[in-house]
């Protein structure tokens, strides 16, 4: 029963993908990537990797469809005809797919217990996990503790990701930089700019719906943080879920209502606070005596020192996502208005 | 036969899929469809990690009683993290491209590098 999902779900991955390559409409192909994105969520959970599922729903179907439409409203909504030749990109993708099709009948059968990859450190994780870090999530315990410093990487690549995306947009706060107005307090700008951007509040259904569950939302990314150590979840899908709430409240009472719930200056705080605070713990852990990001020394009994650190370096990670992502979502949502005028 | 097909088959769609998206990328002329093939490049890697992690009869890899075998967790960290980069890194592509449109008013490859060569 659970092949014949995969079947289906892999199937209808395909043909989704597929049409992509012959939609010239590029607000369709990006729905049908949000499509794609959660057809594979549920492929992740059908193959047992419900943290990863977590992720791809909020992050594929979620945040990266915003982002994409927000960069289609400033640029081209059809893709123009154009005499490419097809046939030789045609030929590249056919050799290469029948190079890597023969290279799979190598590979050894899916879901075999045997196969080496389940022989690695796999057991190790599996076994000793719940005694060394004291954690039911296995993946929490991967992530955070004995990957802690791959996963410190991974926040700072964010960081800088974040860095790039201001450093190439910027959030732009008022619709003119008129000569006058420059010096003038961010205050009547941020006004300026809620008076001509009403967002859709003249839609009265989206404004009601949207108070009453965007309070519901920030208390789900508040329990996916902290039961992250329990359950599927953690600081990356938590950030993510948070930032989709204010995203949300951005979207149906424009920009500049959102500028004055979270303002950049604060979000400009908190994205480098979340990595400072997941390398602390690490630099703290080296005062304590142990090495970096070794939790054992953080308490006097080890298991709990894991417990102190992983609950600080998630926290660390949530801060970070969610500042990153509302940041970009900020810079590319404030282009738009000052295309749009 | 069908054993052959049920062990290949995630494997099989992994490279389709992967194909599909190499295909957007180097035949689509607008850049923001070869973001989105990119990503569709990205996610049959994920499917292709993740596919590698599952264990016939095991369950996910969360301790509970009873539970014997589970899917093994480490493609699921390399994927979880792997995931959230790929969109950062996504949203500076897609700010490049807004910078490409603001600076030859075309997203369209062959104009923008028509307007290359004139120069």
């Amino acid at each position: 029963m659970a092949e014949l999902i995969d079947l289906v779900l892999l199937g209808m991955l395909a043909a989704t993908a597929l049409r992509v390559i012959f939609l010239r409409d590029l607000f369709a192909v990006v729905m049908l990537f949000g499509i794609y994105s959660f057809l594979s969520a549920a492929i992740f959970v059908s193959l047992d990797a419900v943290d990863v599922a977590f992720t791809e729903a909020s992050v594929g179907a979620g945040i990266s469809t915003v982002l994409m439409l927000g960069t289609l409203a400033l640029t081209e909504r059809k893709e123009k005809v154009t005499q490419h030749k097809s046939w030789l990109p045609l030929l590249v993708v056919i050799t290469t797919g029948g190079a890597l099709i023969y290279g799979t009948l190598d590979m050894p059968p899916f879901a075999n217990p045997d196969n080496p990859v389940h022989h690695h450190v796999a057991p190790r994780y599996i076994e000793q996990s719940p005694q060394e870090v004291g954690l039911p999530n296995m993946v929490t315990s991967v992530l955070a503790s004995y990957r802690g410093f791959d996963t410190l990487g991974e926040t700072v690549v964010v960081f800088s990701a974040a860095v790039g995306v201001l450093s190439l947009l910027g959030i732009r706060r008022r619709r003119e930089p008129a000569s006058g107005l420059a010096s003038e307090s961010d205050n009547t700008g941020q006004a300026d700019l809620s008076e001509s951007d009403p967002g859709l509040r003249a839609h009265e259904v989206l404004r009601v719906i949207a108070k009453l569950i965007i309070p519901l939302i920030l208390l789900f990314a508040l329990y996916v943080q902290f039961h992250g150590d329990f359950g599927p979840g953690g600081g990356f899908q938590a950030g993510v879920i948070a930032a989709a709430a204010f995203i949300l409240y951005a979207l149906v009472f424009g920009i500049g209502s959102g500028f004055q719930v979270v303002s950049p200056n604060v979000l400009r705080w908190l994205t480098p606070f979340g990595v400072l605070l997941y390398a602390g713990v690490g630099v703290l852990c080296m005062l304590m005596g142990g090495q970096f990001l070794d939790y054992n020394v953080l308490a006097s009994d080890p298991v709990h020192g894991q417990h102190y650190g992983i609950i600080a370096i998630e926290l660390g990670v949530g801060i970070t996502v969610f500042a990153v992502m509302l940041n970009i979502f900020y810079a590319f949502t404030s282009q738009t208005e000052r295309v749009g005028q | 036969m069908m054993s052959v097909v049920l062990d290949y088959y995630n494997y099989w769609i992994v490279v389709f899929l992967m194909m599909t998206g190499f295909y957007v990328v180097i035949s689509a002329n607008n850049l923001v469809k070869k973001v989105v093939g990119l990503n569709i490049f990205q996610t049959s890697v994920f499917i292709f990690y993740i596919s590698m992690g599952k264990v016939a009869e095991g369950t996910a890899p969360i301790l509970a009683e009873g539970v014997e075998a589970y899917s093994n967790p480490l493609p699921h960290v390399l994927i979880l993290t792997a995931i959230v980069v790929g969109v950062a890194t996504t949203a500076v592509g897609l700010s490049l491209i807004v910078r490409i449109k603001r600076a030859y008013g075309s997203v369209e490859e062959d104009e923008f590098q028509d307007q290359d060569d004139l120069i």
